[in-house]
């Protein structure tokens, strides 16, 4: 089975779980048998005028980075294709139209967002003047690649809307059945009657022409019935998955003896990074030796960091900045418990990366993750004493943090992207049966 | 006879590298000592050394007539001693001729006399004994940092036995009233107030090379006849000494104006140079000044919001000063050493959120992107300097038992 997925940056350059749940999964379909051509949207310089570059299963080392585990097992079954496009995960209409207005100002091709120790951007002026535009004209290169490659795929399969364009653009012109990945809904970024309607429309059309909607969890699959008429029999659930590198219990000397307690990920409403500093002021008014850290960057960083000051405990409560690679391996060995506030996530993929490294998590009852876990304290995002009162118990009591930690990475090891990948590959058969 | 008081302000900070949480427990050196290295020397060939032998010439050749002040803080004078001792043996060189009057001032650079008398009091303490050692000279006359001043830190002031201190002649404070006399401070009236003439100083600091200004190009006799016209006993111009070849670079000829200076002030007749003590013992104080809130010669606004005000600033200040008694009980040179770098209000002027009215010199002296990046280091190696003091505070209760 052959599939053309239109899908986002791998390991080590990525801006959250999109482009880690695309690498485990690509990973778990190829050891399904299933051949991948992964497309994916890359920025280069204006001096190089090729839209479209197909590398070679022998480069991929190079795209992979310094990740480790090996690649040599699916190098026969992945092949990339860049197309050149400013687009990247989690861009809104808003933040594309920032940049495109300071490319034109400023001519500058690169440069830092205005958050702390923010991710690198790069832009180029040859794109959409919009993010619509920028869609649509990656839509039209999509055309092109599924042309080019006709005969060579038998399903598309299209991650996050920003690329469903470019999905319904390739099942056009190759006749052949699509496969949607709802990974996040507008319903998630922003709250239910302020959403992007331009996005939500995308979606709504992404959804409406693919043969099946996978959506990563229950909440989503709720969602896409309810809110975007999605018949239920097209929309199944597949649950993300968490793969494991060999590197999550390493030896690592910690600096402070204190207990850490870790937030990780995009600082933004949708993360509920408010309710962790204030359950993290409720734990230190009882007890002294424990630290709070939130790794990550995002809008709401400064006032994150105001309100820590504000509410004194800012010698006990830190900030890294965004971490990438390695570092987050580190930030996640140093955590005596880990912590995702979500005010909704549709999945969630870093609770299960902390349990990984035997870090007992508390999650909240607003994300997808929940619904595959037992071993993890569920609290609601908007319930502060309860998270103080969990994370006060698992520094506190060492019996239940063992407890956490050891039944936690038992239940994580059993979820492998094998088997998600496998339902993957069942979803791609039954629309292939469908449409023939 | 009119007097013409000139005091340049020597200052550099410690600056801190980039700490990161990662860093914590692991790595207690704080700073960035390649930067401090690179600025120090920099500013050292542009400035210290050939500012200082310009003053000392201008000194020997005028047999006496030409005088002025300085204030050193302990961190610049701690990187002359680690990155251009050639600095401070010419600062040495200007002491003895007999011309140049050191001040008092907080040994950090610091903000102690916003945090507590004890504080305060111990800055000054270090930065005097520093003086003496230094340059031979036991200070009379004080200035605090970034000449902040009220009535109650001029009280504290005139306790530990100053005559004299510096403040702003700022325009909220003295109303209609003139900068160029001397004034008494409001609680004891036996300190004497030498007001910075804010306007013919920063002639000089700020617009000497503004080519938009209508005064441009500014002459020595230009500026000598404003002086002279100047209504008063005592004009005190007070700026920063990186003013002349740093600031302003050599191209612009401010050096050259300096050259010229003494002589077109000392032509007039009428006008003679004094060092800060001696100025302020030759004229007597014509008024009380009255300063019940803290002002300093910063920003637009005259106050110390630059330093203090905002939530960050605030919660630094006051977690570094929590630790006070603590690093005291040590008695650790070590500690001390830190806890001193970590004073100096450059770090808190970093965290400044007031961009508006003055953003352009916020910036100008600034190594951070933004407040926040400023505020997260500074927190990150407070916390662990904290984790340091406690762990040594243990270790020394232990040894006590034992």
């Amino acid at each position: 089975m052959r599939v053309l997925m239109f899908g986002w940056e791998f390991p080590p350059h990525i801006a959250g779980g999109l482009g880690t749940a695309c690498y485990g999964m690509t990973r778990g379909l190829a050891r399904n048998d299933v051949d991948v051509t992964f497309v994916m949207p890359k920025a280069s310089g204006d001096e190089d005028q090729r839209f479209v570059d197909v590398v070679n299963a022998s480069d991929v080392e190079a795209v992979f980075g310094n990740v480790e585990g090996g690649v040599e097992d699916i190098i026969d079954k992945i092949s990339f294709v860049h197309i050149d496009s400013n687009m990247v995960p989690y861009i809104s209409p808003e933040e594309y139209l920032a940049y495109h207005d300071e490319y034109v100002k400023s001519g500058k091709k690169t440069w830092e967002t205005s958050d702390v120790w923010s991710q690198r951007y790069t832009f180029s002026g040859k794109y959409g003047a919009n993010l619509m535009e920028e869609v649509a004209r990656y839509a039209i290169i999509a055309a092109q690649v599924a042309k080019d490659l006709e005969g060579q795929f038998d399903v598309i399969h299209a991650h996050d809307w920003l690329t469903y364009f470019a999905g319904i653009a390739a099942k056009r012109v190759s006749g052949k059945p699509l496969v949607v990945h709802m990974h996040a809904t507008s319903f998630d970024r922003g709250s239910a009657d302020n959403i992007d309607t331009r996005v939500y429309e995308m979606e709504r059309a992404g959804m409406a022409a693919a043969d099946c909607v996978i959506a990563v969890s229950n909440l989503t699959r709720n969602i896409i019935i309810e809110k975007y008429n999605i018949p239920a029999d097209r929309v199944v659930t597949v649950h993300n998955a968490v793969r494991f590198e060999g590197k999550e219990n390493e030896f690592l000397e910690r600096g402070v003896e204190d207990k850490i307690v870790t937030f990780l990920g995009r600082i933004t409403y949708q993360k509920g990074p408010d309710y962790f500093v204030e359950a993290a002021a409720k734990v230190l008014k009882r007890v002294p030796n424990v630290r709070f850290v939130m790794a990550g960057s995002g809008d709401m960083m400064n006032h994150v960091i105001r309100r820590v000051a504000r509410l004194g405990i800012a010698d006990r409560f830190h900030f890294t900045g965004f971490l990438r690679g390695d570092d987050v391996h580190k930030m996640f060995r140093l955590s005596d418990v880990y912590i995702m506030p979500s005010v909704s996530e549709p999945f969630g993929i870093s609770p299960l990366e902390a349990m990984r490294s035997n870090v007992p998590v508390i999650i909240s009852k607003q994300s997808g993750v929940a619904e595959v876990l037992d071993y993890a304290v569920k609290v609601d995002y908007w319930d502060v004493d309860a998270m103080a009162d969990a994370i006060y118990g698992l520094i506190t009591y060492p019996a239940l943090a063992d407890m956490f930690s050891k039944k936690g990475l038992e239940e994580v090891t059993n979820l492998k992207w094998n088997n998600a990948a496998a339902k993957i590959k069942k979803i791609y058969q039954e629309v292939i049966d469908n449409a023939k | 006879m009119k007097t013409i008081c000139l005091y340049f302000q020597v200052h550099q900070p410690w600056r801190l590298k980039t700490y990161r949480f990662f860093n914590m427990g692991k790595d207690h050196n704080y700073l960035d000592d390649l930067t401090n290295r690179a600025i120090m020397q920099k500013i050292a060939r542009q400035c210290y050394l050939p500012m200082n032998a310009l003053l000392l010439k201008l000194i020997k050749e005028n047999n006496g007539k030409f005088r002025c002040s300085f204030s050193l803080t302990g961190t610049v004078v701690e990187q002359f001693r680690a990155y251009a001792p050639e600095v401070l043996e010419s600062f040495k060189a200007l002491a003895e001729t007999g011309c140049v009057e050191f001040l008092a001032e907080t040994y950090s650079h610091s903000l102690a006399a916003l945090a507590s008398k004890e504080d305060f009091v111990e800055q000054v303490k270090l930065h005097t004994a520093m003086i003496k050692k230094e340059f031979g000279q036991k200070p009379t006359a004080f200035r605090n940092t970034e000449l902040i001043y009220s009535d109650s830190i001029g009280a504290m002031v005139a306790e530990m036995g100053f005559k004299t201190m510096l403040a702003e002649g700022a325009k909220h404070i003295l109303g209609w009233k003139s900068p160029d006399f001397v004034y008494a401070n409001a609680e004891d009236q036996k300190l004497r107030l030498l007001l910075r003439n804010y306007k013919l100083s920063d002639d000089i600091a700020f617009r000497f090379s503004n080519q938009g200004w209508a005064e441009y190009p500014l002459t020595a006799d230009k500026y000598a006849s404003w002086l002279a016209a100047e209504n008063g006993e005592v004009i005190n111009l007070f700026m920063d000494y990186e003013t002349f070849g740093e600031h302003q670079k050599a191209s612009t000829g401010i050096l050259d104006f300096m050259k010229a200076l003494p002589k077109a002030i000392l032509e007039h007749g009428d006008m003679e140079f004094e060092t800060v003590s001696k100025a302020a013992a030759k004229h007597q104080p014509v008024s009380v000044l009255h300063c019940p809130h803290v002002m300093s010669w910063a920003d637009e606004e005259r106050d110390i919001t630059a330093w203090i005000g905002n939530e960050l600033q605030n919660e630094a200040f006051s977690k570094l000063y929590a630790l006070k008694d603590k690093v005291k009980s040590l008695k650790n040179a070590d500690f001390d050493y830190v806890w001193n770098f970590l004073q100096t209000s450059d770090h808190f002027y970093y965290m400044a959120t007031k961009w508006l009215s003055d953003g352009d010199v916020h910036s100008y002296f600034n190594p951070y992107d933004s407040s926040y990046e400023a505020f997260i280091n500074y927190m990150n190696v407070l916390s662990d300097f904290q984790i340091e003091v406690e762990k040594a505070l243990a270790a020394k209760k232990s040894r006590k038992k034992a």
